[in-house]
């Protein structure tokens, strides 16, 4: 059966389990809820967990194992005589997947019968006309060894299927007699019970690491699978990028990087000088009045989404540009092309920067004691001179670290600099030509119609490792500058 | 012990005279103040800008120019046996109804003398919308009675005579336009005298689907706002219960070992990493790995809680700290276990906490994009509404952000102005979002 | 240290330095200070008591103008420093500072190093005129502050680096740095251990000699050991002002007498 209705059944098995655990228990103490060690709803919740908890654990892992396992035994089926030039062996696998799953639609909807479709034969019948009347489309014509394959795939995953509902639903069965047994006024409902929820607890903080593990995982498979097909010296010094779908493609990472950095530098210059002196006057000479105003209108431009970012760098910010530094323009040089370019990017990111850089050095120059200030003061100092001399220097560490953070959140930004740097990947000095960053490519690369398993769609996972690896870096290294010089007030 | 060697306090000056080098400093200081005043003065002007560029160019995506126009909806050709059955009506197809809508238009311009320079009425046809002949046969799909009667419909203009009564287009910049010419134009300025063709608000914006690339007259943002909800659905079913359980563990029960600074480490780099690594890890487990359908809501849910899930945590985590000891204590006090006392007490208590800061990072979910391109959300056209709760979550769909950007993608200025239009609904969704969660602050705001 | 100490004070007449008539503080609605008549001579120390709260430190700030940095803080009636209203509208309050310097309950030396801690004051008043001066006028002062023997090794350690002790005197000798008159201390020994206290009452007693020093005490036994006058304040008022042996064996005031012998406070 589906497994939506498994899932649905087991859980009411547990519903069951938990009025008859609870039933046994209250029983037990001849109806008498004060001789129970828990209350009764705990030994109803004990039973429930038994019931359900093992029996959906074996139906994650079965799901996530038996593709994988059946994937194994069905591709040692497919001799190596049959994988064509330019192609392989997982390319094959997939054609073996798509023609049974098209069967089994075929089945389903009526257009053929079970045992018809378990006699098929290539000879016989053309099956990439029939699965087309389904819905499914073949790339080419279906060859009798994968005919063969998917026949195997399809009866593997049925005997799969059938084997894995008839164990979930014993455990589920061995569990709540196993827990209603023991339903017993003595029995320490409460602490089992509450031993489960701690697991579970346990459980749902450690998806924080799988979280970095899934992406350091698919990370680094499809990275090492890029660099069979690519030669890593190539991607990490090669000075240029221009993928060809066809082969002989270059794909250097050098100029992407370069216009990242580029635009990145572009957009602190605007958003440190201003974010920082906002920080300080709001923090040191503003009133409350004047705070309370200027502080939530300028969190206001953090809330906005990046998209809207793009967009307005796209359609106001490059158009604006270019009618100044443009041809025709208000200076009249031509050093402007088009409105998509460094320039435009750096401005619109460094908009979208100045809450952050704001609001992190006002937390830091709060943090700077306020005695060290009096002090100051108490010597003759003018305001600006004590920030200048005595409170920037106390909060420098963090300032540079807020910086830090600063930058690695404009190394990683993407919708930015895909509508408004452009798509050209250069290695030039101009800010006012169009530079693409790393993000920018990501997106092309796997968003284009490039075939999955060719280098120019895996290149963009080791793009995404690079990026990885270089705001992983800069956020580590930010936080340690914070931390050891914190404690010179600790 | 000290030595005191001769210097005698400064005479100095008199305070009453501020000496030059004060003067001087006084001078900077000033400065520097000016120089803050500018920063946040800078800032805030960004910010002005920004909302009225958005709101000027969005506000023009909600208005459309629609033509009121009866047409005789001719029996003979609509419903030829005459017995006004559904299967014989669905025969016609708009093809049959094109030729209807063309000489209601002529007939029309006819009676208000309103000189036709065209011969054939199907050169009319550049006035109104592609959608129009659609239009009118729903209609009359859905009232078969209306067969034989003169119908007034309101239909769309077509995005030209649009983007003419709204000023994009002009009379020099269609003069290579294969779809319109400059006497449809000066047709388009007598409707408009006679009343006939109007901008008016446009209601289809908002509940509308999207369209293809030469009709950007008929897109809308409904489809992708469904997408959208059905994703925050997600995100929210599954952000919250598994941020709770994990903040509460974190924050209750966990001991100081190398395994909890582990966890807190990741949350706290997760928390930094680029979206768009989020999207490659999407792409990687659950569509390739997990083939779970491309562009599903439920895909670009998943995708989006693990990224929501820090700020949840750390949200979560202050919210639970703020709860005082002495409640816990006091519930230790009558002998409740730690779980109960942190599920009775301690949780209840930080609950207004937890769900301000899951709203703001519903909110910050709720506007990104980068993901969901990486799951496919580009170029695909949402064009119809899902058609119930489980391909609501399972059929692809766009979502609003998805949306702006394919269409700021596209060539035609209409779809820029309905990527400004559709910005702007996305920021009414933040903006009562935000106001939501600063709401449920101040109003159940405890000081301890 | 030596309770004799109180009876061999020469009564001289010395030369009033500040000066307060009919000073009242408000912050915000609460009336902290009211009705304030005191003169402070110079080559004095003289030492503010009181129980908590009752306004000492407030009136102490006043005289450097230190409470300029508090919003809800409001002034009225008149202080002068030698003759001149500090008040005044003329008068900026940078000047005052460098001829009225402060010295703050905890010790508070700047995140750099002894020798930048020291030489702040005289940079940002212009008073030296390169490299050697300021470095005169570094050694100058750490000596005055009894602390140079131990760090004249190490100028360019962080003055965060010292022990409690230590960093009082580092901030008594920046505060002298600027050349000042006057010399407020503000409980300046509350933070520190038995031994630190005494080398700290030490230096105040030879800081006299040269300058007029106000300290801010709540220990009596304190203000009987270092100074020569004593005003006593109560809930905001100055209640009784005179040489020191005569407040603590013979207070004209019965809040005075209560205080002394522990009834109060």
């Amino acid at each position: 059966m589906p497994v939506l209705w498994l899932i649905l059944v087991v859980i009411a098995l547990g519903v069951a389990g938990y009025l008859l655990g609870r039933g046994r228990a209250l029983g037990s103490a001849g109806g008498d809820l004060r001789r129970l060690h828990s209350l009764p709803s705990y030994y109803g919740a004990n039973a429930f967990l038994w019931t359900v908890v093992p029996a959906l654990l074996l139906l994650a892992a079965w799901l996530l194992a038996q593709p994988l396992v059946i994937d194994n035994r069905v591709s040692g089926l497919i001799p190596d005589e049959i994988i064509e030039e330019g192609s392989s062996r997982s390319l094959v696998m997939s054609d073996v997947r798509r023609v049974a799953e098209g069967l089994d639609l075929a089945v389903k909807e009526g257009a053929l019968s079970a045992e018809e479709a378990g006699a098929l034969t290539t000879e016989d019948t053309d099956i990439r006309a029939l699965l087309g009347e389904v819905g499914v489309a073949l790339g080419a014509e279906v060859r009798p060894e994968v005919l063969n394959a998917a026949q195997r795939y399809r009866a593997l995953g049925n005997t799969g299927r059938w084997t894995m509902t008839g164990l979930v639903l014993a455990l589920s069965l061995g569990g709540l007699g196993f827990a209603w047994s023991r339903s017993d006024k003595d029995f320490r409902a409460r602490n089992t019970v509450e031993s489960s929820v701690k697991a579970l607890l346990i459980l749902a903080s450690t998806i924080a690491i799988l979280t970095t593990l899934g992406i350091v995982l698919s990370l680094i498979f499809n990275t090492v699978e890029f660099f069979r097909l690519y030669p890593a010296l190539d991607f990490f010094t090669g000075l240029t990028w221009s993928p060809s779908f066809g082969g002989g493609s270059e794909l250097g990472i050098l100029p992407l990087l370069w216009g990242t950095l580029y635009i990145s530098l572009i957009a602190l210059l605007v958003a440190v000088p201003i974010g920082l002196f906002a920080a300080i006057y709001l923090s040191e000479y503003a009133t409350p009045h004047v705070r309370a105003i200027a502080k939530p209108m300028l969190e206001v431009l953090a809330g906005i989404p990046t998209i809207v970012y793009g967009l307005f760098a796209l359609l106001t910010v490059g158009p604006l540009l270019v009618s100044v530094f443009g041809q025709g323009g208000l200076l009249g040089v031509g050093w402007m092309q088009g409105g998509t370019a460094v320039m435009t990017a750096g401005l619109v990111m460094g908009v979208m920067l100045i809450p952050f850089v704001s609001s992190l050095s006002d937390d830091i120059i709060n943090a700077v004691p306020q005695a060290m200030r009096d002090g100051s003061l108490g010597l003759g100092a003018t305001k600006s001179e004590t920030v200048k001399q005595v409170v920037l220097p106390a909060a420098l560490p963090g300032i540079v670290g807020a910086i830090l953070l600063a930058a690695s959140r404009a190394i990683g930004e993407t919708m930015i600099v895909v509508l408004g740097a452009g798509a050209a990947a250069k290695l030039s000095l101009n800010p006012f030509e169009a530079m693409t960053t790393v993000t920018a490519k990501i997106v092309s690369q796997l968003t284009g119609d490039a075939d999955f398993a060719s280098p120019e769609a895996l290149v963009a996972f080791a793009l995404g490792m690079t990026l990885f690896v270089i705001t992983l870096g800069l956020n580590v290294f930010a936080l340690y500058i914070v931390r050891k010089y914190r404690e010179q007030y600790e | 012990m000290t030595d005191l060697s001769a210097n005698q306090p400064r005479s100095g000056g008199s305070l009453y005279t501020t000496d030059a080098r004060t003067r001087r400093r006084n001078a900077a200081e000033k400065r520097f103040r000016l120089y803050g005043m500018i920063a946040v003065g800078i800032g805030v002007a960004f910010v002005v800008t920004l909302l009225s560029v958005i709101l000027v160019n969005g506000s023009r995506g909600f208005q459309q120019s629609f033509i009121t126009l009866p047409v005789y909806l001719d029996p003979a050709k609509l419903d030829k046996k005459g017995e006004r059955k559904l299967e014989d009506i669905k025969k016609v197809s708009t093809f049959g109804y094109s030729p209807l809508i063309d000489d209601a238009l002529a007939k029309m311009l006819a009676e208000r003398e309103i000189d036709g320079v065209f011969e054939k009425p199907k050169e009319y046809r550049a006035l109104l919308s592609a959608s129009a002949a659609a239009q009118v046969r729903d209609s009359v799909l859905a009232d078969p009675g209306l067969i034989g009667e003169t119908v007034e419909f309101r239909l769309l203009a077509s995005s030209r005579v649009d983007g003419y009564l709204k000023g994009r287009v002009t009379r020099e910049s269609i003069a290579r336009d294969k779809n319109i010419s400059v006497e449809h134009l000066d047709l388009a300025d007598a409707m408009r005298a006679a009343g006939i063709l109007e901008k008016s608000f446009n209601w289809g914006f908002i509940t509308g689907a999207d369209a293809s690339e030469s009709r950007p007259e008929q897109a809308g943002m409904g489809v992708s706002m469904l997408g959208s909800l059905f994703m925050m659905l997600v995100v929210l079913g599954l952000s919250l219960p598994i941020g709770v359980a994990a903040s509460i563990y974190l924050e209750e029960f966990a001991p100081k070992n190398r395994f909890t600074d582990l966890i807190e480490v990741n949350i706290s780099n997760l928390a930094a990493v680029p979206s768009i690594v989020f999207g490659i890890l999407g792409l990687a487990v659950f569509i390739q790995f997990a083939h779970l359908p491309q562009s599903a809501p439920l895909v670009g849910g998943l995708v989006l809680t693990l990224m929501t899930l820090p700020t949840i945590i750390i949200s979560t985590r202050a919210a639970l700290k703020a709860v005082p000891p002495s409640i816990r204590d006091a519930a230790l006090g009558v002998g409740a276990s730690k779980m109960q006392s942190v599920f009775h007490h301690v949780l209840p208590l930080a609950m207004p906490g937890i769900l301000t800061g899951t709203i703001i990072g519903l909110a910050q979910a709720l506007g990104e994009t980068a993901p969901l391109l990486l799951i496919g959300m580009v170029g695909y056209i949402a064009s119809n509404y899902p058609d119930g709760i489980a391909s609501g979550f399972l059929d692809p769909n766009s979502a609003m952000p998805a949306q702006i950007y394919e269409w700021a993608k596209r060539a035609d200025p209409a779809y820029y102005e309905r990527a400004w239009g559709g910005i702007i609904i996305l920021l009414l969704f933040l903006m009562t979002m935000n106001i939501i969660a600063i709401l449920l602050r101040r109003r159940f705001e405890r000081r301890w | 240290m030596n309770d004799m100490r109180i009876l061999e004070r020469s009564v001289g007449t010395k030369e009033v330095k500040i000066s307060a008539r009919g000073c009242q503080v408000y912050y915000g609605d609460n009336h902290a200070i009211k009705d304030v008549d005191i003169d402070i001579e110079d080559k004095t120390v003289t030492a503010f008591i009181g129980p908590s709260g009752c306004g000492k430190s407030t009136f102490l700030r006043c005289l450097n103008r230190m409470n300029d940095t508090i919003d809800i803080a409001r002034v009225e009636g008149t202080i002068t420093l030698d003759g001149e209203d500090i008040y005044d509208p003329k008068v900026d309050p940078v000047q005052l500072r460098a001829k009225v310097g402060m010295v703050f309950q905890k010790p508070n030396p700047f995140p750099k190093s002894i020798y930048d801690n020291i030489a702040y004051g005289p940079r940002i008043h212009g008073l030296a005129r390169n490299k050697a001066d300021l470095d005169e006028i570094v050694e100058k002062s750490l000596r005055r502050g009894a602390i140079w023997d131990e760090v004249k090794d190490r100028l360019d350690a962080p003055g965060t680096g010292l022990s409690g002790g230590q960093q009082q005197r580092l901030c008594i000798a920046r505060a002298i740095a600027t050349e000042p008159e006057v010399l407020l201390m503000d409980e300046p020994c509350s933070a520190l251990d038995p031994i630190a206290t005494a080398q700290v009452e030490e230096l105040i007693d030879e800081l006299r000699e040269q300058y007029s020093v106000v300290i801010v005490t709540h220990s009596m036994q304190q203000a009987a050991r270092v100074s020569q006058k004593t005003a006593f304040f109560h809930l905001g008022n100055l209640v009784e002002f005179g040489e020191t042996g005569q407040i603590f064996t013979n207070p004209s005031d019965p809040r005075t007498e209560s205080y002394i012998t522990g009834r109060i406070g």
